[in-house]
């Protein structure tokens, strides 16, 4: 008993998580060391962005060893106490944060850098986690609807404020564990239909898109032209489909900062720019495939060591991956990532509470956002939204702030058992 | 539980969806595509080539002619260059600001990607000044490579000069030549370009996004070192060549000397010449042009592209073959009367010197005597059978080298004109004879060829019945190497003992008191020679003396022409025998003619300039008829005195006269 009782914090604590976690932090360091210049790197140094990174795994580790010293119950009970802080924060960044390349994302307190965007998300999810928790919604009503979207969409838009677009989008993660709670997959569907309808703008002429819409719709009521309420909404989003399509065309020219539209243009292969906003996918792209398939080795690549792909250790960090370690190497950290986010939904699925569940099913999403936003921009099938690759990019904020959000799920899920 | 724990697998359906549609892409652009591959070692490879030192060329006595002297080009590529100080760059290169805008959008027309010349050849200080501020910027760097340097300014049309390749080399080359490499474009440095160029050198670097270098790639494994060209010894003796320049100066012509054992070149003249110098490096484009419009053509290389008619000069070729033919003996004698009966035509001789015989017809030039053994070699198979007779004349005459390429190693060698008999066949159908192409009896009318092919001639009369081909480049390298067909002799179909009495007619030439060149005699040095004087229908005739020396054992044959020098001994001769002299003794005493190497030099004998709108069409579109004229006319101009020529044309009628002043001539 005297032993459980000193093992009572880390009891029930998934292991096999903390260990990928682990093994990512580990990918992260590794191909930082190799993305910084080899003559600076001869001798250890704490002043480098190896150095730094790994006081900053290592602070993170402990971080999150206590994070599980707590009980899990304080996280349910203090989250509207933690959105609002978060929320405060990101206020705050907006009037006293520095400015860097443009974006208002940063607190500077002393030499340490803190980036309010990355703790939006726990202090978001959790207070998701706990609206669902306590009311059981199960978003077939309006209001249900509207308080999610509120809770989601307040630091969404203050975040767009900054503006850091590519934080912003993050959030949409949370449509995913809303639809695992009852929300209509129309909602998804709707979502997906905008994506495509605003690639196709751009790459069909509007007016054959009109007509593309208007066919499909009136092939569907010819099909039900039985049922009145079918018709009736069928005709309704033909309409707004269409009103959306004239809708983007002035969004995206009001709207988009130039580079954002560029970075658009570049990704759907409408302009081509190899040394202006092309240059970072161009030169990832060419690190990535000059890996071919057992990469080129540890510290061996090329285009890593001598800086052809710009913010390397950061957002571009898998262009080091694919270099140095090929095929194999970018299928194991996808594999890994994969693992993970499998393994988060099992254990948010195998949760008694709801807001455990909710809160888990957040971590993955936000997470598969994290992953599928950065590696796409890598390889070129996704513009380039500046989000940082989870446990592997350099950074203090994001590292800790992945670990915090994962460390609280582990926390949640060792208490599982327990009554709340 | 309930349907909403099947959008678990929804979910999780999707993150392995989109994990696979990663590893597809990833799959792509790292195993199947090599496209990224190759880009990726186009970012950081670069070759940096290695010029190597052209080979130096020497003279016989291993004196250095040719050699390389060390510049620096700025190169730029215009992707790599950031925004940067021009008016440090322009200050550095001392040229203004819109000249370095200029330079760079020119660089830009040609390739953004490749490194181009931004400034060639920089000064030295240029370059120290560069050196210090070249981290500025980014995109350019300086190469440095060598440049030709001739320390003699003689023999340019000899060297001929290189220059940057043009597309087309570049295309003919199959891969060996880049932009911006170098490659002789004419003269030796043209015909051995593959001995002097040498191996270019190669470093594969490895270069950082900023364009800093990183090291050698794979330390170095697959780098090349240049390999110098190889040193060329050329048969030229500097000492006579510089003296022929000398010579030659303010005059139109050439000279050619010849060592007649090995047919090795001692000295090629062609007038007006210029300083190689002039065509080396930046100013190249300035100075060509200069060349180009000088009204004497100093691009013309005169002893291999000059065609002149060889005039009396052929002469002594004339006597061994007829001596070889059995058409005459050393003791035929014929009379001259001051004139030679061809036809309807009067030849004319400068002289009456009666009855002579054949080393004195060679000594006083008779044209009476020539005539003579002409009509004696292309009627002695009988009067019916003159064109296979000629036909066989042709080839005797041809093995001279008359009418061909001797195959010299110099690039653009001309043939000079030597017609079969068919030519004439064409022209007059059956109806032609001896008196048709008597002209050809003393090297005028139908009949040209190059100062090399008459310095062959006497190399090939010097040897007693051989030549071996003129060549410039007696060793390549360490070897002393030239090529096989150089060391071949070459017979002229003339027995050894038919060459006495023809020699002792020249030695007569210029060592008797009779002889032609008799001012030219060169004490203790019995020298052979044969004066010409080539009828020139635009001014002054061109004074022409071919010959050897000494008469035993000859070391040096020699062919001189000076365009409107006028009589054969006047100009052509003394020349000669300075530079025999010179060669054969490495000094000149002081003659007592009193005729110095000074005074000879100080002559100026340029022709007035002629209009060049006015310029003789080519002989080819002419018509058959113009063309018999033509002959008929070289007839007799070849033929007539110099004092007689007024009257020669004041007698002709008026409608033949006009027609010939309007005719195309073959020499120029």
């Amino acid at each position: 008993m005297q032993q459980q009782q000193g093992n009572r914090f880390f009891f029930n604590v998934d292991w096999i998580t903390v260990l990928i976690y682990i093994a990512l932090c580990a990918v992260g360091f590794i191909n930082i060391f190799a993305s910084v210049p080899p003559e600076k790197s001869s001798v250890f140094n704490f002043n480098t962005l190896y150095g730094k990174q790994l006081i900053y795994v290592l602070t993170g580790l402990v971080l999150g060893l206590s994070i599980l010293l707590f009980d899990g119950r304080v996280f349910n009970v203090f989250s509207p106490f933690i959105y609002g802080g978060t929320l405060l924060l990101l206020l705050a960044v907006l009037v006293i944060g520095n400015k860097v390349a443009g974006n208002q994302a940063w607190i500077a307190i002393g030499s340490f850098k803190l980036q309010p965007a990355e703790f939006a998300k726990f202090g978001t999810a959790l207070l998701l986690a706990r609206y669902v928790g306590s009311f059981n919604p199960k978003f077939r009503d309006f209001k249900s609807i509207a308080i999610a979207a509120l809770i989601v969409g307040a630091p969404l838009v203050l975040i767009m404020l900054q503006p850091d677009t590519g934080s912003a989008l993050v959030f949409l993660a949370f449509m995913f564990p809303l639809y695992r709670e009852g929300l209509s997959g129309y909602f998804l569907l709707i979502f997906l239909g905008m994506i495509v309808l605003f690639i196709a703008d751009f790459l069909v002429p509007t007016y054959i898109l009109i007509l593309i819409i208007t066919a499909v719709a009136g092939l569907f009521i010819y099909n039900n032209r039985r049922k009145q309420k079918i018709i009736f909404s069928t005709v309704l989003v033909t309409v707004l489909a269409i009103g959306y399509l004239f809708l983007i065309k002035v969004a995206y020219e009001k709207v988009l900062a130039p580079h954002q539209r560029s970075r658009i243009e570049l990704m759907l292969g409408l302009k081509t720019d190899n040394r202006g906003a092309g240059y970072n996918v161009i030169q990832s792209q060419i690190a990535i495939g000059s890996g071919q398939v057992t990469g080129r080795g540890f510290l061996e690549g090329t285009q890593t060591k001598y800086g052809y792909v710009p913010e390397q250790s950061t957002d571009f960090i898998f262009s080091t991956i694919g270099e140095e370690w090929g095929f194999l190497g970018c299928s194991i950290v996808i594999a890994l990532y994969i693992f993970l986010l499998l393994r988060l939904i099992n254990l948010a699925e195998r949760q008694r509470s709801t807001f455990s569940r909710v809160y888990g099913y957040s971590v993955a999403c936000i997470l598969f956002f994290h992953v599928f936003i950065n590696i796409g921009m890598t390889i070129g099938i996704i513009p380039v939204i500046g989000i940082p690759l989870p446990l592997i990019s350099y950074g203090g904020s994001s590292l800790w702030s992945f670990t915090i959000l994962l460390f609280i799920f582990l926390k949640l899920d060792s208490n599982r058992m327990g009554f709340f | 539980m309930d349907q909403l724990f099947n959008r678990k697998y929804i979910i999780q359906g999707l993150f392995i969806v989109i994990a696979l549609i990663l590893l597809g892409k990833l799959f792509y652009i790292q195993v199947v595509s090599d496209k990224y591959f190759l880009s990726a070692e186009s970012n950081v490879l670069r070759k940096i080539y290695k010029y190597p030192a052209r080979g130096a060329i020497l003279d016989r006595n291993m004196k250095v002619i040719v050699q390389n002297e060390p510049v620096y080009d700025l190169m730029v590529t215009p992707s790599e260059v950031k925004p940067f100080d021009t008016l440090a760059l322009a200050q550095a290169l001392e040229i203004s600001v819109p000249d370095v805008r200029k330079k760079l959008k020119k660089a830009r027309g040609q390739s953004n990607y490749q490194a181009t010349f931004f400034e060639r050849q920089i000064s030295v200080q240029a370059y120290a000044r560069l050196q210090e501020i070249m981290y500025r910027f980014p995109g350019f760097r300086t190469q440095d490579r060598t440049i030709r340097h001739y320390p003699d300014s003689i023999a340019g049309q000899l060297f001929g000069y290189v220059k940057e390749v043009s597309p087309d080399d570049i295309e003919k080359s199959e891969g060996y030549y880049k932009p911006g490499d170098f490659i002789g474009k004419s003269g030796l440095e043209r015909s051995y370009e593959d001995f002097l160029r040498g191996e270019k050198g190669v470093i594969n670097m490895l270069y950082d996004a900023k364009n800093i270098a990183k090291g050698s790639y794979s330390e170095g494994k697959y780098d090349i070192n240049a390999v110098s060209g190889d040193r060329l010894i050329s048969s030229l003796d500097i000492r006579i060549q510089r003296l022929g320049e000398e010579l030659m100066k303010n005059k139109v012509g050439a000279i050619v000397a010849i060592e007649p054992s090995t047919g090795e070149i001692l000295a090629f003249v062609s007038s007006p010449g210029y300083d190689p110098n002039q065509l080396v490096g930046k100013d190249w484009g300035k100075n060509y042009m200069g060349l180009l419009a000088n009204p004497y053509r100093p691009q013309i290389v005169r002893p291999i592209a000059g065609q002149y008619s060889p005039g009396s000069s052929f002469k002594p070729v004339d006597a061994l073959v007829a001596l070889q033919d059995g058409a005459i003996d050393p003791n035929t004698t014929f009379t001259c009367p001051g004139y030679y009966q061809a036809g309807n035509h009067r030849v004319k001789c400068e002289h009456v010197d009666g009855t002579i015989n054949m080393q004195r017809g060679i000594a006083r030039s008779c044209n009476t005597y020539f005539c003579h053994v002409f009509q004696n070699i292309i009627t002695k198979n009988g009067m019916k059978n003159q064109r296979q007779t000629y036909a066989h004349w042709h080839d005797q005459i041809a093995k001279w080298g008359f009418g061909q390429k001797l195959g010299i190693d110099m690039p653009f060698e001309k043939k000079g004109i030597f017609y079969q008999a068919d030519h004439y066949d064409k022209i007059y159908g059956k109806r032609w004879g001896y008196t048709t192409v008597i002209s050809q009896a003393i090297g005028q009318g139908e009949i040209t060829s190059t100062p090399l092919q008459m310095a062959n001639v006497m190399a090939a009369i010097a040897n007693r019945g051989y030549y071996l081909k003129p060549h410039l480049i007696k060793g390549i390298g360490d070897k002393k190497v030239v090529k096989k067909e150089y060391l071949e002799k070459n017979y002229v179909g003339i027995d050894e003992k038919y060459f006495q009495p023809v020699i002792e007619g020249m030695r007569d030439a210029v060592n008797s008191p009779w002889g032609t060149a008799k001012e030219s005699r060169i004490p203790n040095i019995l020298m052979c020679g044969k004066t010409g004087t080539v009828q020139n229908p635009h001014g002054k005739n061109h004074s022409v003396f071919i010959g050897f020396a000494p008469m035993d054992n000859p070391k040096i044959a020699i062919a001189v022409i000076v365009e409107n020098g006028g009589f054969g001994g006047s100009y052509a001769a003394p020349i000669s025998s300075f530079i025999v002299e010179k060669y054969l003794t490495d000094s000149i005493k002081p003659k007592a003619n009193g005729y110095t190497v000074k005074a000879f030099a100080e002559t100026n004998l340029l022709p007035a300039i002629i209009d060049k709108t006015k310029k003789p069409k080519p002989l080819k579109g002419d018509s058959i008829s113009a063309k018999k004229l033509d002959s008929i006319k070289k007839l007799k101009d070849s033929l007539k005195l110099r004092s007689a020529t007024t009257k020669t044309v004041s007698t002709k009628p008026k409608k033949l006269k006009t027609v010939l002043t309007d005719k195309p001539v073959i020499q120029k």
